[in-house]
């Protein structure tokens, strides 16, 4: 963990400081792993990966509840400013988005045993391209908010417009795929919802490359992320 | 700190003090301070014992004119009138307007009405007997006395509690109706419930004076300040609104002393 100037005179503070930014550490972990084997599954249409996916999510809810805990008890009896301050209310911050991007990985991973009892849909493949590069941008920001590097996480933010132009192509692909064949309407309705969930976990990687922002700088990034994912104007009238 | 100074608006500023260096003897304690202290803000003074605050408080009421081997170089303003050097504020006049309430209470050995009634004879700021009972009871209502010792004032100021010693003394020093009040480490001999009491008071006289306070408790500086000024080897290092130093302190050894990890 890098910090400005010495350890602190009270060496049991850092170790709690410690224990928050180890806990994340593990949460991250863990999430990353199973964004990333949700992703697998899909790809594979292997069920039992699905299976431990959706069996494994509780443990990044346990490391979140440590986290909130260990927030309180840090907030209550150490009354960390400054730098310690920003980690603490970051790390909070930081746990509640993975959190939500694990559920997400659990969703696409629950969804894909449905899709895997009928037959495989071409659009499969723009959707795990998509969630690779989703699963790359998040084991970036994850490990620049980890080293409190500012640089690397606006880096990652800025390339989330990627994904929004992936999901916005996805989704007139996915209408289109539809329309010609009305058969699939099951699967694609499937595959919409997990693209929406991938597209998710981009917003919550961008969500903690701020905080990196915020942890290093001390202050908030400012105006807003230019958007890019135009799916919601879409009417299906004229496929692309 | 120049660039500090050129953000405030000239009217807002009660004091001043530019360039301002104490040697004690050989020793140099303060080695060119500026800061600014505005008008109804408490500017909380912090940093490791040595640091110089404590000296540099001493600075802004001529308090180290008493010290024979300490020489005061730099200006203090009050007002924009100078407080050193030829045609400098009359000391005595000067610590009328410039209260100072010091780390351990030291009330009079007098009773508690002839505590707070001393300034007020001395400078002769009262027309009658009735305007000076005025004035007592005016101080320690506003020092958050009055209640606790209305019935008792003949006796002796020394006999009350440590927290209501300090009390008394706040409402001497305001009793003089002064424009600026220092205060060295006024809770240090305090329990936790007179410090708050204490703070309370704080944050009620900052409606009526300018308070600067030195302190040892980073989160009385947090509680009470709207400004404070980091101190360290007779230098300031950073002086801004505290939220930004206690959320966001751009110096390295701001941000070491507040959060510990100094040494």
């Amino acid at each position: 963990m890098p910090t400005i100037g010495d350890q602190h005179i009270v060496k049991s503070y850092d170790d709690e400081l410690k224990l928050l930014h180890d806990a994340l550490a593990r949460m991250a972990g863990l999430t990353e792993v199973q964004l990333a084997a949700a992703i697998e599954a899909l790809d594979k249409r292997d069920s039992d990966i699905a299976t431990k996916v959706m069996n494994e999510d509780p443990k990044v809810d346990e490391c979140e509840h440590f986290i909130n805990e260990q927030t309180v008890r840090l907030l209550a009896l150490r009354a960390p400013v400054a730098d310690d301050l920003r980690m603490v209310i970051s790390t909070l911050k930081a746990a509640g988005d993975i959190e939500r991007i694990a559920d997400h990985a659990a969703n696409a991973a629950k969804r894909s045993l449905v899709l895997n009892q009928m037959p495989p849909v071409a659009p499969m493949r723009s959707l795990v391209r998509m969630g690779r590069l989703v699963a790359e941008l998040l084991n970036e920001v994850l490990d620049a908010f980890l080293a409190h590097d500012a640089e690397r996480a606006l880096a990652v933010r800025s390339r989330d417009q990627e994904v929004d132009d992936l999901y916005s192509s996805l989704f007139r692909e996915i209408l289109t795929y539809m329309m010609e064949d009305p058969r699939t309407i099951t699967a694609c309705s499937h595959l919409m919802f997990i693209a929406k969930n991938i597209e998710r976990v981009g917003d919550h990687a961008t969500n903690i490359a701020e905080m990196t922002y915020f942890i290093s700088t001390g202050r908030a990034l400012g105006g807003q992320r230019p958007k890019r994912d135009t799916s919601s104007f879409e009417d299906g009238s004229s496929p692309a | 700190m120049p660039e500090a100074a050129e953000q405030i608006v000239a009217t807002d500023i009660k004091m001043t003090a530019r360039d301002v260096k104490v040697h004690y003897g050989e020793k140099m304690a303060l080695k060119g301070v500026d800061l600014d202290f505005r008008t109804n803000e408490v500017t909380a003074l912090i940093g490791p014992s040595g640091c110089g605050k404590s000296t540099f408080l001493r600075c802004l009421n001529r308090m180290n004119d008493t010290i024979g081997i300490a020489r005061v170089t730099g200006q203090v303003t009050l007002d924009g009138d100078g407080l050193y050097g030829p045609g400098g504020i009359d000391p005595v006049l000067l610590r009328m307007r410039v209260g100072m309430v010091f780390q351990k209470p030291n009330p009079f050995p007098k009773s508690i009405y002839d505590n707070v009634a001393f300034g007020p004879r001395i400078h002769g700021l009262y027309r009658d007997n009735d305007h000076l009972d005025q004035i007592v009871t005016h101080a320690l209502e506003k020092a958050g006395l009055w209640h606790e010792v209305k019935d008792r004032l003949y006796e002796k100021g020394t006999g009350i509690s440590g927290g209501q010693q300090q009390r008394l003394c706040i409402a001497r020093a305001i009793a003089v109706s002064p424009e600026v009040i220092l205060m060295d480490e006024p809770c240090s001999a305090l329990d936790p419930i007179a410090t708050a009491k204490v703070e309370e008071l704080i944050d009620e006289l900052r409606e009526n004076f300018t308070i600067v306070i030195v302190t040892h408790s980073m989160q009385q500086a947090a509680r009470v300040s709207q400004r404070t000024a980091f101190f360290h080897l007779g230098d300031v290092i950073e002086v801004g609104d505290t939220e930004q130093i206690f959320t966001a302190p751009t110096q390295q050894l701001t941000q070491g002393y507040i959060t510990g990890r100094f040494g």
